[in-house]
């Protein structure tokens, strides 16, 4: 009957991509909630409005966040959507799983949810979707058990992701996979209790490539680097030119700083390492030939956010070089500095990069000791309205 | 009790045994063919991935027939892109062909690797969201639908990454895609007098607006918008159920093109406003899903090899871009909020 009922979503069964509606009525099929969830969207799309209640709060014991609350503004018409909670679980780092550990998960949720997830959030979590405001507790212990923690939400540390690393890239530079680990254990109270004036995103990328996005998504990114030249090997070069790729046009000429040269006669790539700004533009091109330089580390970055509130930021670069050893003890220090000081000067709805651009990035370095380096700016001030601390001039009596 | 902060399951124990051996040891990849990926590490190991396309939300049942597949193929292991694909880890090379049969048997789209569209990262919209000015899986799979063969078939200028956010809050960070679909509200807040009073602190409601357009209203216990300087952020009601801001009649969508996240070749930039309004027009958003259709084919006609939408504006001048994309250019294309500045034309260097 399903069918007679959603005359408009239906229309989104057809076509080559797979469908989100033949999953909700998948679901649909164990799940009332499921069929109201999409009785409702076919509304939505009748009267092209949200039918969501604003907001609500609820979660379960131990955590202020990792539950967001939501409740269907039409109850009457939609009784199984009364209330549709979501409940963020804090997914692997690189989003690997065995199959055991998602039927567990698969299971739990066809016992207390609507059947309906997103693998993944965008933020990175596992999002279970839809559930009642009374299997909350129950849903999480049985998570628990099976080893699933929530993940973040509201105004604290949300749950930091990785990209795929070392487990499976060669591009990577630090171990990405085990610096995201090792910072979501040794900031879950940030995490799960939410106690800041907003959110505070982090996300670990192997190389400038930047594969979660950190830059632009991430009030703090860690993005993996190198000192030193690239190593090159020439024969695999050869080869790459021999198999068609035109090494002048699609590697050479691309280079943002000129920094190659090829020598089309000897098949030889010549490198000027001190112009290499690692952009990997020429390691992706042909990654058999070419690796990054031996002594590697990550690039710092803060402030990166979307557009609420001040407009939307990349990250920018606060330490230029930093070699991630585990336990991670130098990077750990930093984070704790900047929360300090942004919980203690920030207002509320403020992200760290928007308090940063209100009170000056030289209030923010000396606030958390950082030095300035010119890889902080493009280029220095035009503008002659310097500030000088008290004790870097002389007081007239 | 149950036990709680305890973190996510250690990665060590989802890896497959082949990248245990291998971890931080690979050495190259080779893209096989659009989904298939082969890398080899120092040891000579080889693992395969093979990228599948996923609507992201997804019921447990399918989530079950991924585990079936992985079960079968590759010894019980899989996993997620950064951008909700799934990547099936293979070490047999002779289960790569059944793998893939399998796969397409069931409708799943193998592709999203190298110069291919890859999925499209999204939000909620109508879903689940209490704030949207659009829907977001319906439009992602309108557009999809459209750009199919773009995912599965490898033939592009350059990779091309597809965003949307339902509302401004873009929790789906869009704001550095090649092409950024997002919501927008044109309207301001319609005050509720009385729930304001009730449910919300005033000072609040008035520190949330960036334009410092509401202002108290003390004889009502509420706040009133000028309206003259609201920019329809929404932050507000993100503040205050009281301040409605969707609007069935004015809500929709806007494109933005140009952005990218990667550092390869030039640096991350920002989407730029490409089309300020289109209508909200379900189930399939024709309006939407031509103009992406366009915004792609212009690309994919006169860039470069190897260039990324952005690169290919910046280098031919953003006055080329909309006479090639035969888009109008308005005022509402000229930045007017805090950061407006840089972006006005400070030489007599331009194309006509």
């Amino acid at each position: 009957m399903a069918n007679a009922q959603t005359p408009r979503v239906d229309e989104l069964e057809k076509g080559p991509w797979p469908s989100f509606v033949k999953e909700i009525k998948r679901a649909a099929e164990k799940h009332p909630s499921a069929g109201d969830l999409l009785r409702q969207l076919d509304l939505s799309y009748a009267e092209k409005i949200g039918h969501w209640k604003h907001g609500g709060i609820v979660g379960v014991k131990g955590y202020g966040g990792g539950v967001i609350g939501r409740y269907s503004d039409k109850p009457e018409e939609f009784p199984h959507v009364k209330e549709f909670h979501t409940m963020r679980i804090n997914q692997p780092s690189g989003w690997f799983y065995t199959t055991e550990a998602l039927r567990k998960l698969c299971d739990i949720w066809d016992k207390y949810g609507s059947g309906l997830t997103n693998f993944h959030g965008s933020t990175g979590d596992i999002i279970l979707l839809g559930t009642t405001t009374g299997n909350l507790q129950p849903c999480f212990d049985e998570l628990s058990d099976a080893g699933f923690d929530l993940g973040g939400s509201g105004g604290g540390l949300r749950t930091p992701s990785a990209c795929v690393g070392p487990a499976r890239c060669e591009f990577s530079c630090i171990d990405t996979l085990d610096v995201c680990h090792s910072l979501t254990l040794e900031f879950q109270d940030f995490l799960h209790r939410p106690q800041w004036p907003y959110k505070f995103k982090i996300k670990v990328s192997g190389c400038a490539n930047d594969c979660v996005a950190s830059i632009a998504r991430a009030d703090f990114a860690i993005i993996g680097t190198w000192k030193g030249a690239i190593q090159i090997d020439q024969a695999a070069v050869a080869d790459y030119a021999d198999a068609g790729l035109n090494i002048q046009e699609e590697v050479v000429e691309k280079c943002p700083t000129g920094a190659l040269a090829w020598d089309g006669e000897k098949k030889e790539l010549k490198l000027k390492a001190e112009d290499c700004v690692r952009c990997m533009h020429c390691i992706n091109k042909m990654p058999k030939a070419l690796r990054p330089g031996e002594q590697r580390g990550a690039t710092l970055l803060v402030g990166g956010k979307a557009t609420i509130l001040k407009s939307a930021f990349l990250g920018w670069v606060i330490v230029p070089f930093m070699e991630l050893k585990p336990p991670y003890t130098e990077l750990k220090d930093l984070l704790r500095r900047i929360f300090d000081w942004w919980d203690e000067n920030g207002k509320n709805r403020e992200r760290i990069g928007e308090l940063i651009y209100r009170v000056g990035m030289r209030t923010f370095l000396k606030a958390v000791g950082l030095p300035p380096v010119p890889q902080m700016v493009f280029r220095p001030r035009a503008n002659p309205y310097v500030f000088w601390w008290p004790e870097e001039v002389k007081r007239n009596a | 009790m149950p036990r709680t902060d305890f973190g996510p399951p250690h990665y060590m124990e989802m890896l497959p045994p082949v990248i245990k051996r291998n971890y931080g040891r690979w050495k190259y990849h080779e893209i096989l063919r659009p989904g298939v990926l082969k890398h080899v590490a120092e040891s000579g190991e080889e693992i395969y991935s093979i990228r599948v396309g996923s609507p992201r939300l997804v019921s447990t049942d399918f989530i079950r027939e991924v585990c079936d597949l992985a079960d079968k193929y590759c010894d019980g292991y899989v996993r997620f892109t950064s951008r909700h694909n799934i990547e099936f880890l293979v070490t047999k090379k002779e289960n790569i062909e059944p793998l893939i049969q399998e796969v397409k048997a069931k409708g799943w789209p193998v592709g999203g690797t190298g110069n291919c569209l890859s999925n499209m990262v999204h939000t909620q919209g109508w879903i689940h969201c209490h704030t949207p000015a659009t829907d977001a899986s319906g439009i992602v799979k309108a557009v999809m639908d459209e750009l199919y063969e773009y995912f599965v078939e490898e033939k592009l200028p350059a990779k091309l990454r597809i965003s949307l956010a339902c509302c401004l809050n873009m929790c789906g960070a869009v704001h550095c895609s090649d092409i950024a679909i997002l919501g927008v509200h044109r309207t301001p807040p319609r005050v509720d007098h009385e729930l304001l009073a009730k449910v919300s602190e005033i000072p609040t409601v008035v520190a949330s607006c960036p334009t410092g357009a509401i202002r108290p209203n003390p004889k009502l216990k509420s706040v009133e918008v000028n309206e003259e300087r609201c920019m329809y952020c929404g932050n507000c009601f993100t503040m205050s159920p009281a301040m409605q801001i969707m609007d069935p009649e004015n809500d929709g969508v806007s494109i933005w093109v140009g952005g990218k996240v990667s550092n390869a070749r030039t640096a991350p930039m920002f989407s730029r406003l490409a089309i300020p309004y289109l209508p909200n027009n379900p189930p399939r958003w024709p309006e939407v899903v031509e103009a992406v259709k366009k915004l792609v084919e212009v690309w994919a006609t006169h860039a470069r090899k190897g260039e990324r939408m952005g690169e290919w504006i910046e280098r031919i001048g953003w006055e080329t871009f909309f006479k090639l994309a035969d888009i109008p250019f308005t005022d509402k294309h000229i930045d007017d909020f805090i950061f407006s500045v840089p972006t006005f034309r400070t030489t007599t260097q331009f194309r006509w």
